[in-house]
């Protein structure tokens, strides 16, 4: 049980009348790289919000880290040591790099309530080193990331959550909007995670990425887990038969 | 070393290029309109708007008239500096000049004097009380309150109904209004205690105002409350997600522009002597437009208090030299509408050249 670090059981959200996630079962062990795939529409970033409290679920259990969890929003989930990147870039544009990747846990100097000080410095030197170990380069961090590329704005939003990442780190496809160079630089950020042994669920649609990437690979159709599968004993064309629902009518437990 | 190559397909970086602050455009914009008139006032008055010409005063500049500039705004410009957070963090306020209003009239009524030239003050409200002669902490405490009050349902409206803002200020605009005529069913309130009086005397409001700038410019650049005011009127819902509790946050933001739309409802009723139902009118639109003016976004996330400053600044030299050109007051308000919406309208230009980078 202890080299668990998060599992669902029966975690399941509804819409109104839309089941958008049913009866997710999911295990993810310390260490382990784990790809969410499915069409549109499958739940995955369901799946995701309700692991991170964003949405409450309508029912069923989550267990991070060796205990059951009911995060009341999604900082509890990220203080309990879940760090997300979103599909939604979480950054504000008109604050600048250190800002941003402090948004929500500032350094002070001075502690007042709401007019704490803030350590500027201090920020902006930790957010340089967080840059160096992620080897992701922005060329003036304190411009508004406004004025940025939608590349160097994802890699502020995954620099954050590398640099925070303690216990368990989810990406919501953060490469879909990136060039090929941008790409390469989100995935040498996550194999460092994996090298640091931080276990991470990443959605994807890219299966080149998939493969590369994680060690198993839970596919999602229709709001259900119809498929958890070894990386090594599949391959893209049988991975495309659960997404699509040409395999695996039967939901299955990840 | 000028030019730095970095990362990212080895995009260049030229540190000496930085994007100058949209201050300096305000600033610029402000020297512009003082020349102007300098030049007009030489050739046509045959005199000079901001150098002393008077042989009996030993100055290079006429310093009435700079006073004079600064103290006519700067009850407005107090106003101004809350409001400015408020745009900041995404909202807007209508409500701030009804609420000079009712917390002038609120405030002004328990700083009266019980005798005036040996008669019992024939205007007290609270006479039957014996509320008379109260130290001047009571009206300003009391005049506060009342601002904080009112920002706290603006807030609170604003933050958990979901309702807009312009719209919860709009009904704080008229409601406040209206607490400001039956307070004393319309009569005017008058004859303030001594210690009160001193609150807006001579240049008291322009040392308010600018020790309240330089207040607020330095929570706004160096503390939490700054950074989210910015970050809320940036990406509201990255804030949540970064686990800000936006809601409170809001509410904080409206109580603070309602303290400081006190504050100037007692600043402005010390300097008169009198508390009248009608004060106020169209403050919270100058309000707004000198932080328009200054480079505050109405869409939120930019902006700073030496935008605003330097907003207001150009709102005085325009009346003082309209004044001093002797021109009606009518051109002068047409001519503050247009500056709004030029102020604007260069500010969208601005946007949009920076976005096609």
């Amino acid at each position: 049980m202890s080299d668990i670090i998060l599992e669902t059981r029966g975690l399941t959200k509804r819409y109104g009348g839309v089941h958008a996630l049913e009866d997710a079962n999911f295990i993810l062990r310390k260490g382990e790289h784990v790809a969410v795939v499915g069409d549109n529409g499958a739940g995955k970033s369901t799946f995701v919000r309700q692991v991170t409290a964003v949405e409450q679920r309508s029912a069923g259990h989550v267990f991070f880290d060796g205990q059951e969890v009911n995060f009341a929003g999604p900082l509890e989930a990220r203080e309990a040591g879940i760090e997300t990147v979103f599909q939604t870039l979480a950054l504000a544009d008109d604050l600048d790099v250190p800002s941003n990747l402090f948004l929500g846990r500032e350094l002070y100097k001075f502690r007042m309530g709401p007019f704490s000080i803030l350590d500027r410095k201090a920020m902006r030197d930790r957010t340089l080193e967080a840059l160096k170990t992620t080897a992701v380069k922005i060329p003036n961090v304190d411009n508004p990331i406004r004025n940025m590329s939608g590349g160097q704005r994802q890699c502020v939003a995954i620099a954050r959550t590398a640099a925070f990442a303690s216990k368990l780190v989810i990406m919501d496809e953060p490469t879909a909007a990136l060039g090929v160079q941008e790409t390469a630089q989100v995935e040498n950020i996550i194999r460092g995670l994996k090298e640091r042994g931080i276990p991470m669920i990443l959605i994807s649609h890219n299966l080149r990425q998939v493969f590369d990437l994680v060690d198993r690979i839970v596919v999602f159709r229709r709001g259900r887990i119809v498929a958890s599968l070894n990386k090594d004993e599949t391959d893209g064309n049988d991975i495309v038969s659960y997404i699509t629902g040409v395999k695996g009518g039967e939901p299955a437990n990840a | 070393m000028s030019t730095t190559t970095h990362g990212l397909g080895g995009l260049k970086y030229d540190p000496s290029k930085k994007a100058r602050a949209p201050e300096w455009n305000v600033f610029f914009a402000l020297v512009g309109i003082i020349l102007i008139f300098e030049l007009v006032g030489r050739i046509v008055m045959g005199d000079s708007f901001l150098f002393n010409t008077r042989d009996n005063v030993d100055t290079l500049f006429n310093q009435q008239r700079l006073q004079i500039i600064i103290l006519q705004v700067s009850i407005t410009g107090i106003i101004a500096l809350g409001v400015t957070q408020v745009i900041i963090s995404g909202g807007i306020d209508l409500s701030s000049g009804s609420i000079v209003g009712a917390t002038a009239m609120i405030a002004m009524s328990f700083a009266q004097v019980a005798m005036v030239n040996g008669n019992p003050n024939p205007k007290a409200i609270f006479a039957e009380q014996g509320w008379l002669d109260l130290p001047v902490i009571v009206p300003v405490a009391v005049g506060l309150a009342c601002g904080a009050l009112a920002g706290f349902i603006n807030g609170a409206l604003v933050a958990y109904t979901r309702i807009p803002p312009f719209i919860a200020t709009l009904g704080m605009m008229v409601t406040a209004r209206g607490i400001a005529k039956w307070w004393s069913k319309g009569n005017p309130i008058s004859f303030p205690t001594e210690s009160y009086a001193a609150i807006g005397k001579g240049m008291m409001p322009v040392i308010i105002f600018v020790s309240l700038a330089v207040l607020f410019h330095l929570i706004l650049t160096y503390t939490r409350y700054g950074k989210h005011c910015y970050g809320i009127g940036s990406n509201e819902q990255a804030m949540r997600m970064s686990g800000i509790n936006v809601e409170k946050m809001k509410v904080l933001i409206y109580v603070i522009a309602g303290l400081l739309s006190a504050l100037a409802a007692v600043v402005l009723s010390s300097k008169n002597l009198t508390a009248q139902a009608g004060m106020g009118v169209m403050y919270e639109l100058d309000a707004i437009a000198m932080a328009v003016i200054g480079g505050i976004s109405l869409q939120g996330g930019r902006g700073s208090i030496i935008g605003t400053v330097l907003g207001a600044l150009i709102f005085g030299v325009i009346i003082s030299g309209f004044t001093f050109l002797k021109l009606d007051a009518y051109y002068q308000e047409m001519v503050k509408g247009m500056i709004i919406v030029a102020a604007v309208v260069l500010d969208q230009w601005r946007q949009k050249s920076r976005a096609r980078g």
